[in-house]
């Protein structure tokens, strides 16, 4: 296992918890990479890549929020391929995911970790 | 014991082994094939040129089967049962089966090697090769073969002549009547006809005609007829026809009864079959002889429905008969003959040039009593809804009759791929799957209307519940009548209902939540994930003034400024933090949103009108204006358009829109359902020589008609086919109020017209919805960094970084 020589991991605070529409996404800019966040309906906040990977465009973040079954997903808003929240798999193709991130709600701020 | 040797490998070799093996054959079959290629749909070959590549064309591998490719028969020697191939390979058989196609006739004319043929890819990368150095060809045949390739060589940019020998175009599927038609619509094409007249020569750069014309071109092909390849069973004594083909009997058994022959090669009943149905027919009369059965071929129905050159062309029946009830529209290009018997009681069959309606409705009847009067047949064309006697063949291409879908029906079958999958019905040209439709309708097979996993109701339905429960929220609807947190489908479909039935602003509380990224940020996402704006221009009528602010906004912005079809101007290239900066400057010179982003009402095109123009009657500009004013904002089903023109030259292309108004010298006359884009329709004439003041009360009554009714993204064409008593019955209900919901209808457009908003305006003046316009939330400031641009022809152009790159630098 390589787990010891990972650096620790580093909270990043982004903005305010309240910012965050319920069911709608927002982007952040840290540590030079472009994170996806989203609050879903029951107050949870998930943090994805914002790379549209089937089209290079940077804007998952403006995709509709919804479910699929039980998992909750944002549709990209070029060509409407789904991701799953939680996980970062494209659930329409599965060869194709996104990175996802930790966040923590800490203080009323959402944070990052990287 | 048991081991079948196919030569050829075309569609009906690829049909007759797999009914074989579906049949459970347990012997061995080898195909030998004279291509380098596994058998493919010649059917569509054509778009081999342009948009598909071999893996569509493909037929399904033949598991278990030996193939052999680049491997042409050359002998057969039938007392040992041995076939031999070009290369030495001998390979015995019990079972031969010769289908070996046919190949494309050359006329002996002097320099016909020169020429080309089209029936294999190969013909076809021969073609496409040619082309690519010359600017004109000429294609020699102008039957279905040889439009076929002409319209390969227009597709490779070649300006295209057809040299048909008889006096019109497809002689063997249309009369002179219709071979006019059809000539008209292929010359409006671009293409050149010269039909009675043949080739005397081919040379090196040019064609010389039998009256003498010559035209300069470099590539000819040859299309005018196949000739079967029949030279494998004459050199081994099988009997032959006069004129080619190998003579089969009913069972598809040559004279050496270890023999069968199947497809272009046959000559069966003193007939070779080129089409691809009778093929398949005899390839699986072949197998069940060769499993011991008793099926026979006698003969086939020849009748053609085909698009050609965007022209949809059928024949079916007779092509002559006692009697016959013609409908001709020159203008049009609409041509439908019918023949009938001498006591008008039967229908013989059918000619079809530019409307191919009556040969899906009609073809079934053939031989049987008509269903109704010839001239309601014709002029309704597919609108009539005809109950199909269980005989009636509804794929002839798989000789599939109505019974055979009925019983898969009542097996359980519920949509048309299953259809498909159990009966092979619409799997080769698909032309009968809307009668497979109407066939799973009339049994009463519910298809499921579901807007998606979320609501198992439709668009209509949950307009309704929303408009009598009187429902404000998507979280409130979804929580009643559905199930999960909504998705991509039902979020802008729910938001598109509250906007229509309660206007307000479309990014109040939870509604923000559920708009697409389009009507979200009030522009059109472009594909760096910039947006695009499109300030309204009613009536395509503007100001120098206002014109200067547009170009001062665009300047000022670095925008890419392009005039769109509409009559607008749409401004490129726009952040989304750049946005409420371009909005304050439009909207401070008198500029509203233009909804270019919105399922809602788009653009009213208008001509200059009678104000101006010597040859208009109305008005135009005025009334464009005031619609575009009036119906501005309106959320809809999926985005609408309109234009008016102010006289019957119809230079708005008004009849190209969903409501499209065209002058008259007593008022205005006022089109529906039509619209361009991927299948273009003409807007149907719903009343004419109106006021203006019923003209708003009818379009008011369509639009929210179609609004209240519609599926989603329903356009009103596709909307306005759908009705069950199509036109009539939307006239009888808007103009006649037959259902008595006029009063309702006029109510909710009142309704949308007092409280319309600018919501760009708003938007600019509530600084809460301003603060979502960031690219980053985090740094408000920071333009994306990815966002790069180039310039082409002194403008912006997106930069986008390769896709490779991207799943490289993902994998890292």
């Amino acid at each position: 296992m390589t787990v010891a020589e990972l650096p620790t991991r580093v909270w990043v605070p982004v903005c305010a918890y309240a910012v965050l529409l319920p069911e709608r996404g927002v982007c952040a800019l840290v540590d030079g990479r472009q994170v996806a966040l989203f609050r879903t309906h029951n107050g949870h906040v998930h943090a994805i890549g914002n790379l549209d990977p089937f089209t290079g465009a940077h804007v998952l973040s403006r995709g509709i929020v919804g479910s699929r079954g039980e998992e909750p997903t944002v549709a990209s808003p070029m060509h409407k391929q789904v991701f799953s929240l939680v996980t970062g798999q494209c659930l329409d193709d599965p060869s194709v995911a996104v990175p996802t991130y930790p966040t923590r709600v800490n203080d009323g701020r959402v944070e990052v970790g990287l | 014991m048991n081991r079948v040797v196919v030569a050829g490998y075309g569609p009906a070799a690829h049909r007759l082994v797999e009914t074989l093996l579906s049949r459970g054959f347990d012997g061995s079959v080898t195909i030998f094939g004279e291509e380098s290629l596994p058998a493919y749909d010649r059917v569509a070959l054509t778009s081999y040129l342009t948009d598909t590549d071999f893996a569509d064309l493909r037929l399904p591998d033949l598991p278990g089967v030996v193939t052999r490719l680049s491997a042409r028969v050359t002998g057969i020697d039938r007392a040992a049962k041995v076939v031999t191939t070009a290369e030495g390979h001998a390979e015995p058989y019990d079972t031969l089966v010769l289908a070996t196609g046919s190949a494309p006739f050359v006329p002996p004319v002097p320099g016909a090697s020169h020429a080309f043929v089209y029936r294999t890819i190969d013909d076809l990368e021969l073609i496409r090769a040619a082309a690519s150095h010359a600017t004109r060809g000429v294609v020699v045949g102008g039957g279905l073969l040889g439009l076929e390739a002409a319209d390969a060589l227009r597709g490779l940019g070649l300006e295209t002549h057809i040299v048909e020998l008889s006096p019109w175009l497809m002689p063997r599927q249309v009369d002179e009547g219709g071979g006019a038609v059809l000539k008209g619509h292929i010359s409006r094409l671009g293409l050149s006809v010269h039909a009675g007249v043949s080739l005397a020569s081919i040379e090196p750069d040019r064609v010389v005609l039998s009256d003498g014309r010559t035209i300069d071109a470099s590539v000819v092909v040859f299309s005018a007829g196949i000739k079967p390849r029949d030279e494998l069973a004459r050199d081994c004594g099988l009997e032959v026809g006069e004129r080619g083909g190998v003579a089969v009997d009913e069972g598809m058994r040559t004279s050496d009864p270890s023999i069968y022959a199947v497809g272009e090669c046959a000559l069966v009943g003193g007939m070779v079959y080129g089409l691809v149905g009778p093929c398949f027919t005899q390839a699986e009369v072949a197998a069940d002889r060769m499993l011991g059965g008793a099926s026979r071929f006698d003969g086939a129905d020849l009748s053609t429905k085909l698009k050609l050159l965007g022209v949809e062309v059928a024949q079916f029946g007779a092509m002559e008969g006692a009697l016959d009830v013609t409908y001709m529209d020159p203008v049009g290009g609409v041509y439908k003959r019918l023949f009938v018997s001498d006591d008008a009681q039967t229908l013989l069959g059918g000619i079809c040039v530019g409307d191919a309606g009556p040969y899906t409705t009609l073809k079934p009847f053939v031989g049987k009593p008509l269903p109704a009067a010839p001239s309601d047949l014709l002029f309704t064309g597919s609108a009539v809804s005809l109950d199909l006697p269980d005989d009636a063949q509804v794929c002839s291409c798989n000789n599939v009759t109505a019974g055979h879908l009925r019983t898969a029906i009542c097996d359980g079958v519920t949509d048309v791929p299953g259809l498909k999958a159990c009966t092979r019905a619409g799997t080769t040209c698909g032309s009968c799957v809307p009668l497979m439709k109407q066939l799973l309708e009339k049994s009463g097979v519910e298809l499921s209307k579901a807007l998606c996993e979320h609501f198992d109701h439709s668009r209509a339905e949950l307009f309704d519940i929303v408009r009598v429960r009187e429902i404000t929220t998507f979280s409130e609807l979804i929580g009643l009548y559905g199930r999960g947190r909504g998705c991509d489908i039902c979020k802008p479909a729910v938001a598109s209902i509250l906007a229509s039935l309660h206007n307000g602003h479309v990014l109040d509380g939870e509604r923000a939540a559920l708009q697409d990224t389009n009507d979200h940020f009030l522009a059109n996402i472009q594909k760096n994930g910039t947006y695009s704006v499109v300030p309204r221009i009613p009536g395509g009528e503007i100001t120098p003034e206002k014109l200067i602010v547009v170009g001062e906004v665009a300047r000022d912005f670095g925008l890419y400024t392009k005039i769109t079809g509409g009559q607008r101007i749409d401004l490129f290239g726009a952040r989304v933090e750049q946005l409420p900066q371009i909005w304050k400057r439009l909207v401070d010179a008198g500029f509203e949103s233009g909804h270019a982003y919105g399922k809602a009402l788009r653009t009213v095109k208008s001509c200059v009108g009678s104000t101006w123009c010597r040859y208009g009657v109305q008005d135009s500009v005025g009334l464009a204006i005031a619609l575009e004013l009036r119906y501005r904002g309106l959320r809809s089903p999926h985005k609408l358009k309109s234009a008016v023109s102010g006289c019957a030259r119809e230079c708005a292309e008004a009849r190209s829109k969903d409501f499209g108004i065209i002058a008259t010298e007593k008022g205005w006359n006022l089109y529906v359902g039509g619209n361009g884009g991927f299948k273009p329709r003409h807007a149907d004439l719903l009343i004419s020589d109106v006021s203006t003041e019923e003209l708003i009360t009818v379009i008011d009554r369509f639009l929210m008609f179609y609004i209240r009714t519609a599926d989603r993204l329903q356009r009103t064409a596709a909307w306005v086919e759908s009705l069950e008593g199509g036109l009539d019955y939307l006239r009888a209900v808007i103009v006649d109020d037959s259902l008595g919901i006029c009063d309702s209808l006029d109510a909710q457009m009142e309704r949308h017209v007092a409280t319309y908003v600018d919501e760009w305006r708003t938007t600019i003046e509530d600084p809460d919805k301003l603060s979502r316009f960031v690219s980053f939330v985090n740094a408000p400031g920071t333009p994306d960094p990815s966002i790069v641009f180039e310039t082409e022809r002194d403008q912006i152009k997106p930069v986008l970084i390769p896709l490779e790159r991207l799943s490289s630098s993902l994998a890292t």
